[in-house]
């Protein structure tokens, strides 16, 4: 049993509860060191308030932005005119055959599927330059007899979107490039001018209305060109590049509409998936109280009745009767805790997953190594959700798989919570057909996370989740 | 023995009493939350504290808390906490000190009149009393498995018997055999455990717990 993530809070090591919640909020509040880094520049420069501005306006330099803006500027000069070309030979083509039209049908499939390999590669290209995910638009996939396939695509706006994207872009991305490095060359040009003006064959440079020579105005065009060439210069790029990728967001990506369309349906499936695990979680506690403890008061109930009865006149037999009546209520009391426990462990809100899943981990038959590396505490749902699923899967693990060992990883990476169990059974589980993981499958999606259930026949089986920690 | 109950639910608050004055003993303070719990032990430096973990005013782990600060101030006096569940991660918690005079029992455990005032009798004597259950997790998520496993069935009997915190003529009695054979299994438990073999009473039950949890 490797338990190494689980064994480090043993006394040895853990000397007080008090100390441990004095610590956790103390050191969140420290552990970002750019936030103090932050907060003391942001001291230092309280009297002195141009900094903050001159720390703005040179903000492009500290980034990758820069680069990469330039990157996208520079190869839009060639590369989206390789789409134009196919694209608008295409669109003269089946404009020129469209009288007759079976024969134009061939080159608009063509130019669709021009238009959207090259919207596939130009979406990737935005991406890396960027940053952007332009998410595909979704183009309609329909089945049926070609003539009303191609009327589908006639009629999908995104299909056309992406053509009048490949028709225009090579247009006015050329010339924002084009004006781009103008704009550099020129501030690098008047930075240079307080060196060489004097050695122009006519002793000064004429930059039309001004002419300028050596001496003061040369220092003045530098300077002008200095301030071009740290501040506009990056600026105008930036800005360039970001009117690129608003374009081929808006003509390349879903339309918002769409996307809107998508995050309601998404939301509505896991509204619905919450609301029926409530119901689902209800109806199973209500079966357990019933067949459960309220059967077992009830039987108490009616062996303390019979030992009343009689009391006074076989002493004897009510001794044992209430022997009987006081191992009901033990047993009562003990199906209680467990119910409770199952509803929602306390030690899970107290200590954390670690904890209630050592408990967890402890009572099962079956050897387990559990490792837990979650530093920072997830949300109580999140918690939650991971414990059920640690939970159900062990029982899947143990009851039906008979599994002869469980690994349990948790972690957590940044915002998100990471699971895996994974058991030596006979594997063959499968989330359509088992109610307990279909469940969790749901209490999942309802967070937002993702599920995933691998389990072969013959085994072995490995249940991944991950769910999202943030706010 | 002069006691201090401080448990929230009313109910079992009042039992605890009836049931520990019944059985002759003297309880000073009944209070329902853990800050109460405190201060009536700074008056009636009782030999017992019987602390439920879940109480006001933060109803988490309120009691546990406020077992370990008494602890630290008054160590002479004798803490059973006592709790709806048991949790491992508690149980190394409060045994993190020592474990004289400390017990940890399920609520349930009420239920069994005599062994329970036998319990709270043995850690108000500073003795140790583990539920079975803290013992069987304790066992279950040591690392050490190969040595658990190397014990025969009788000797793992005897030790969570010895890890919940009885005595040689204790564990005798409930397994039915002689002291002498308990001995000797006890000798044979730390042989295989690799423990000092020397240690007695609540050092013993300490090296047990210790080499669990390491």
């Amino acid at each position: 049993m490797g338990s190494a993530g689980t064994r480090c809070d043993t006394p040895d090591t853990l000397p007080t509860t008090t100390d441990d919640r004095a610590r956790r909020p103390h050191e969140v509040g420290l552990s970002p060191p750019i936030g103090r880094q932050q907060a003391s520049y942001r001291r230092s420069t309280t009297p002195l308030s141009v900094e903050p501005v001159i720390n703005d306006l040179l903000s492009p330099w500290r980034t990758n932005r820069l680069p990469r803006a330039i990157g996208l500027l520079a190869t839009d000069l060639v590369l989206p005119w390789i789409p134009f070309a196919l694209t608008i030979a295409l669109v003269a083509t089946s404009l020129g055959l469209a009288v007759t039209y079976p024969l134009a049908t061939p080159f608009i499939g063509l130019l669709f599927v021009v238009a959207a390999a090259f919207g596939k590669l130009e979406r990737s290209r935005v991406h890396a330059h960027t940053g952007a995910d332009i998410g595909d638009p979704g183009h309609p996939r329909t089945t049926g007899s070609w003539w009303h396939r191609i009327r589908t695509l006639l009629a999908s706006k995104s299909r056309w979107k992406e053509v009048a994207y490949f028709l225009t872009t090579p247009i006015w991305a050329t010339a924002l490039g084009v004006f781009t490095f103008c704009l550099w060359g020129a501030s690098i040009f008047l930075v240079t001018l307080p060196v060489v003006a004097g050695r122009f064959p006519s002793g000064s440079a004429e930059l039309g209305l001004f002419n300028v020579g050596p001496g003061l105005s040369a220092f003045a065009a530098g300077a002008l060109g200095l301030v071009c060439l740290v501040v506009v210069a990056p600026w105008c790029t930036l800005g360039f590049a970001a009117a690129r990728r608003e374009v081929a967001a808006a003509l390349l990506g879903p339309g918002q509409d769409e996307a809107l369309r998508r995050r309601v349906r998404s939301l509505e499936t896991s509204r619905s998936a919450a609301v029926d695990a409530a119901e689902k979680e209800r109806r199973r506690i209500e079966r357990d109280l019933h067949d459960g403890a309220q059967q077992r008061l009830v039987a108490l109930a009616m062996d303390l009745g019979r030992a009343k009865e009689r009391f006074e006149t076989d002493p004897d037999g009510a001794r044992q009767i209430i022997e009987s009546a006081h191992d009901e209520a033990k047993a009562a009391l003990s199906e209680l805790r467990d119910l409770v426990r199952g509803i929602h462990p306390a030690i899970l809100a107290d200590r954390g997953l670690d904890a209630a899943l050592s408990a967890v981990v402890a009572r099962c038959p079956v050897p387990i190594s559990l490792h837990v590396a979650v530093a920072d505490r997830p949300p109580a749902a999140v918690e939650s959700a991971a414990y059920f699923v640690v939970t159900e899967a062990l029982m899947n693990a143990v009851r039906h798989a008979d599994a002869g060992r469980v690994r349990i990883d948790i972690a957590r990476h940044g915002d998100r919570l990471v699971l895996e169990v994974h058991d030596d059974g006979r594997g063959g589980a499968d989330p359509s057909r088992g109610t307990g993981l279909r469940g969790l499958e749901e209490r999942v999606a309802a967070l937002g996370g993702w599920m995933q259930v691998l389990s072969p026949a013959g085994g072995p089986t490995s249940v991944l989740v991950e769910l999202p920690c943030g706010s | 023995m002069r006691i201090v109950i401080a448990e929230d639910a009313i109910l079992l608050r009042a039992g605890l009493v009836r049931l520990l004055t019944e059985a002759g003993e003297d309880v000073v303070a009944a209070v329902g939350d853990a800050t109460s719990l405190v201060a009536a032990v700074e008056q009636h430096r009782p030999d017992l504290a019987i602390v439920d973990v879940r109480m006001p005013p933060d109803l988490t782990d309120d009691g546990l808390r406020a077992a370990i600060s008494i602890r630290g101030l008054w160590p002479d006096v004798g803490i059973l906490v006592f709790s709806q569940y048991v949790e491992e991660r508690y149980a190394a918690e409060l045994l993190a000190g020592s474990v004289d005079g400390i017990g940890y029992l399920l609520k349930d455990r009420v239920a069994d009149v005599s062994q329970f005032v036998a319990a709270a009798r043995r850690v108000a004597d500073g003795g140790t009393a583990l539920d079975p259950e803290v013992v069987s997790q304790l066992m279950a998520r040591t690392a050490k498995q190969d040595p658990i496993e190397r014990l025969s069935p009788r000797e793992r009997e005897v030790l969570s018997l010895m890890a919940e915190g009885f005595s040689n003529q204790a564990i005798a009695d409930q397994l039915v055999i002689s002291t002498g054979a308990v001995e000797k299994h006890i000798a044979n438990i730390f042989m295989k455990l690799d423990l000092p073999p020397t240690e007695h009473g609540n050092r013993r039950v300490l090296a047990v717990l210790h080499w669990m949890n390491q």
